[in-house]
């Protein structure tokens, strides 16, 4: 620990304290909430399904719940503040995702599917190759989300508790790791869903507090904000426009295009939100929860949009130089602590800890569903109807699951420590890529085209996966991008290695297609034919709820 | 537990998939989802393709320090909530009569 580091320390040592408290109240919280949820958890459906009991809104607030992690509280607002305009960008493409989620998915896959995505796809196809590829692909998405949450959680504690040091990340990975074991394993998705919803209130109001106390600061004038943070930032009007973060040369506009076009179609095949549509009892329902989450998220990145910029704005030269030393994620933080009234005051000491008690909650909400929805996967995909050939009861299934949670719990405890000292933060990008290059056009696919087989189907799913992956594999994200600046590495590997011949830092653009276009190869070569009875029944059932449970 | 569908279950299927109100059904969703998928996914392409490629009628300032650009992107967020309310409008009254009816028609064939 440097002296500048215990001198920080120390002046924040008010907050601290009630931080501490804070993050306490909400693990008791949310471990009590869970203890009451898992009374009711008997059969198979209760604990992937959570019984099909919620109503469209508790799931719209679940969803938001599970979908808004620190990355986008943190990281947008973040990106906001350093990059002015650029860093809404984002926030433009994850909300525009969810047309594709309600208007092509949610209510289809509610209908047709029961508890996994592998369900819906496997519906007419041979049921232990898809199950297979669609398992496999739910695992690796939702790992490498895991990773991404839980390496960014060890650094965030350590840096909203103001205490430098191995031991507390370490600690805190490990905490977080145990914690989403808890609730998966005792709680399923009840247990989740209540997390999921705690969250979301909490992140709504904790938001939207910040953002009116900001904006009042300005008489509630947007322009006048924009101004001072333009005129603050010393990057003049440029930091209003388009530009700073993405438009340095060709290359990196190509990129900005390739992640949008992941962002837009990755939403609707991330595992851990298709699983939420089972979670309520009708069609309709779903499609609510859908429109609920619709408006919470979009209500959301609005707020991000006063949050980044107000802290451009407000925050003085030394704090907005700790936002940029922190890559960001300690513009909402700090600007809580500003408008509450500043360093050493009990209002900005107090609206401190409350924003980094949210962002706590944030990341256990979403850790807890990327754990449950590879957990289900693992028992109700790969043991149940792989190894067991479906010959097997719910409560074994449900056995199994609770085990795969604590086994994958622990993988991602015992990479994320080794973690931290790699830049992992694309994997959440890289989440999005193989949801939308993997698991998109095999949904799309079996649902809208009648010809679509068991070969077209593991095609499009390795394909787009092993592209996804492989080109980011070969990419200057993982070796070889060097900070001209500092010569540091940006990349997974230190300096020296370099392998990278991708040009992209998102593969997108390139996989996305390639998954479409192997899912209609794989689909046109196969001598083992679609079965078009099959097909009508799948339509059916996913168009009138014809026999859904 | 995979679900193995029965030849009543089966028959029934087949039964509603042949009725006009299936298919009814079938080209008013497709009709709605499919012009408005494409429309939205250009809108927004279109948004990211400015974003990038036109700096100059991105940053025409309209009023005070809001821009094409922040008009823009706010733009996207009234599109997308708006298409949300139009869909689910839509679903209600095209949609959702003929699939309960076809449903309750099925429960009734197979006597659940």
């Amino acid at each position: 620990m440097s002296t500048n580091d215990v001198i920080l320390a120390a002046e924040d040592g008010g907050h601290q304290t009630l931080t501490t408290v804070l993050f306490v109240g909400v693990v008791l919280l949310t471990v009590g909430i869970t203890f009451w949820a898992s009374r009711n958890t008997k059969t198979a459906a209760d604990y992937y399904a959570g019984g099909r009991s919620f109503s469209g809104f508790q799931n719209g607030l679940a969803i938001g719940g599970d979908y808004m992690s620190a990355a986008s509280f943190l990281g947008i607002s973040g990106a906001i503040a350093l990059s002015g305009y650029d860093g809404f960008l984002y926030s433009i493409g994850f909300l525009v995702a969810w047309l594709v989620a309600l208007l092509l998915i949610a209510e289809l896959l509610r209908n047709s599917g029961r508890f996994t995505m592998a369900d819906q796809l496997a519906y007419r196809m041979r049921q232990r190759p898809v199950r297979t590829a669609a398992s496999v692909s739910t695992v690796v998405v939702s790992i490498f989300y895991l990773l991404a949450q839980m390496v960014g959680a060890g650094a965030l504690v350590s840096l909203l508790l103001g205490v430098e040091g191995e031991a507390l990340k370490n600690l805190t990975i490990v905490g977080v790791g145990v914690l989403m074991i808890f609730y998966v394993v005792v709680g399923g998705m009840k247990g989740t869903t209540w997390v999921q919803i705690v969250k979301a209130v909490l992140l709504m109001v904790g938001t939207l507090l910040i953002s009116v106390l900001v904006l009042a600061k300005f008489n509630f004038n947007l322009s006048e904000l924009l101004g001072t943070a333009a005129s603050n930032s010393g990057k003049g009007q440029a930091f209003l426009e388009p530009g700073l973060k993405y438009g340095a040369n060709l290359t990196s506009k190509i990129d900005f295009l390739s992640l949008s076009i992941a962002l837009v179609l990755g939403t609707a095949g991330l595992p851990h939100i298709l699983i939420r549509f089972y979670t309520v009892p009708t069609a309709r329902q779903a499609r609510t929860s859908v429109n609920w989450a619709i408006g919470l998220i979009g209500t959301f990145y609005l707020m991000t949009l006063v949050l980044g910029f107000g802290a451009a704005a407000l925050l003085s030269t030394d704090q907005y130089a700790k936002v940029a030393e922190s890559g960001g994620n300690l513009a909402s933080p700090l600007l809580a602590e500003a408008v509450g009234g500043g360093e050493g005051s009990t209002g900005g000491a107090i609206l401190l800890a409350l924003i980094a008690a949210v962002a706590f909650a944030t990341i256990l909400a979403v850790v807890a569903g990327l754990t449950l929805a590879s957990a289900s996967s693992v028992a109700h995909d790969l043991y149940a109807n792989v190894f067991k050939k479906g010959e097997v009861t719910g409560e074994e299934e449900v056995k199994v699951a609770r085990i795969a949670a604590f086994v994958i719990g622990g993988v991602a405890i015992a990479l994320a420590i080794p973690g931290q000292s790699l830049n992992v933060a694309f994997l959440v990008a890289l989440a999005f890529a193989v949801a939308a290059s993997a698991n998109l056009p095999a949904l799309l696919y079996n649902l809208f085209w009648k010809d679509f087989n068991t070969r077209g189907a593991t095609w499009s799913i390795y394909g787009g996966l092993i592209s996804a992956v492989g080109l980011v594999f070969f990419s200057p994200v993982v070796s070889g991008k060097v900070d001209p600046a500092t010569g540091e590495s940006l990349s997974l590997f230190g300096t020296g290695v370099d392998f990278s011949w991708f040009p992209l830092e998102n593969p997108g653009l390139v996989s996305i297609p390639i998954g479409f276009f192997l899912g209609w190869l794989g689909t046109v070569t196969a001598k083992e034919k679609a079965d078009p009875t099959m097909y009508e029944e799948l339509e059916v059932r996913s168009m009138t709820g014809a026999g859904a449970e | 537990m995979i679900e193995r569908t029965t030849p009543a279950e089966d028959a029934a299927y087949a039964r509603i998939h042949a009725t006009d109100e299936f298919r009814t059904l079938r080209r008013k969703y497709i009709g709605f989802v499919v012009p408005v998928t494409i429309g939205f996914m250009s809108w927004y392409l279109l948004y990211v393709i400015c974003s990038n490629w036109a700096p100059d009628f991105m940053s025409i300032q309209v009023v005070g320090n809001i821009n094409i650009a922040l008009i823009f992107g706010l733009l996207q967020f009234v599109t997308t909530f708006g298409i949300a309310i139009w869909y689910s409008k839509f679903s209600v009254k095209n949609l959702d009569p003929h699939a309960d009816k076809l449903r309750a028609d099925y429960d009734e064939e197979i006597g659940r």
